[in-house]
């Protein structure tokens, strides 16, 4: 399955930028099986890495229980019109994903 | 055995250059641990060693008291206290009772959301590390249908 970009949507408000984004991610637990009673390997998003204009602003490390295709919302202080956000995610199975926002 | 050793180094070397090229800003090493331990009083020790943890009312815990479907729960954690380190979301229940930390850089606000999966009814704790302490909010959140089966 093809590794799908991470969307964003950002706000400005007097400073501080509301950011959210979705992973398209199976987010996998390891303990479900199939039909047949194979049990399906885990596959999650294990640390995402939040980025403003170059300098990490925020790191989050997850376990299996957060959901499928992930909704994630933080904010950012000292934002302006024409910063950069990036958002980059690395999953268990060492794959990686990111996503840019341009603050308007 | 001998073959077993040198397949491990290649991958631990190629682990390690994928790493490093994918991740130039990588600071620190997932809490591992806490991510496995199976007890509420484990992920603590893991997370916070003696550090004692206190009920605070500046720790505001958003999360629906009655979950329909424990597969999307809807949470965030926020908290208007000075200096926030990190911030964790730990749900009793679960297989795994860490669901998810956030490490803040200095001037980041304190206030993250996600979504997370509950297997059954359980309290949920917010958590909020800072260089005094550790502060927390909990809920209990009641779930009409699990979120581990489907």
């Amino acid at each position: 399955m093809a590794v799908k970009p991470v969307k964003m949507r950002g706000k400005l408000a007097e400073g501080v930028a509301e950011i959210k984004a979705l992973m398209p991610h199976p987010m996998e637990t390891g303990t479900r099986r199939t039909e047949a009673g194979e049990l399906i390997p885990a596959h999650f998003i294990q640390e995402v890495m939040c980025e403003h204009n170059g300098a990490l602003v925020l790191r989050a490390e997850w376990g299996t229980s957060v959901s499928k295709n992930p909704y994630f919302a933080f904010k950012v202080a000292e934002a302006k019109a024409g910063d950069e956000v990036v958002i980059r995610w690395l999953d268990n199975l060492g794959e990686t994903s990111e996503g840019r926002l341009t603050l308007k | 055995m001998n073959m077993n050793v040198s397949r491990r180094h290649v991958l631990r070397g190629l682990s390690l250059l994928i790493g490093v090229a994918a991740l130039p800003r990588q600071l620190f090493a997932r809490a591992t641990g806490a991510f496995q331990a199976k007890e509420v009083d484990q992920v603590m020790q893991q997370l916070f060693g003696d550090l004692p943890v206190t009920l605070s009312d500046q720790v505001i815990l958003k999360i629906p008291s009655i979950a329909e479907n424990g597969a999307v729960v809807p949470v965030t954690v926020s908290s208007d206290v000075a200096g926030v380190e990190a911030i964790y979301i730990v749900i009793d229940a679960n297989p795994n009772p860490l669901s998810a930390t956030f490490e803040l850089g200095a001037t980041s606000p304190a206030d993250v959301s996600t979504r997370v999966k509950m297997g059954q009814s359980s309290m949920v704790r917010g958590l909020v590390k800072t260089s005094d302490g550790v502060l927390m909010a909990q809920q209990e959140v009641k779930v009409t249908i699990g979120g581990c089966g489907g």
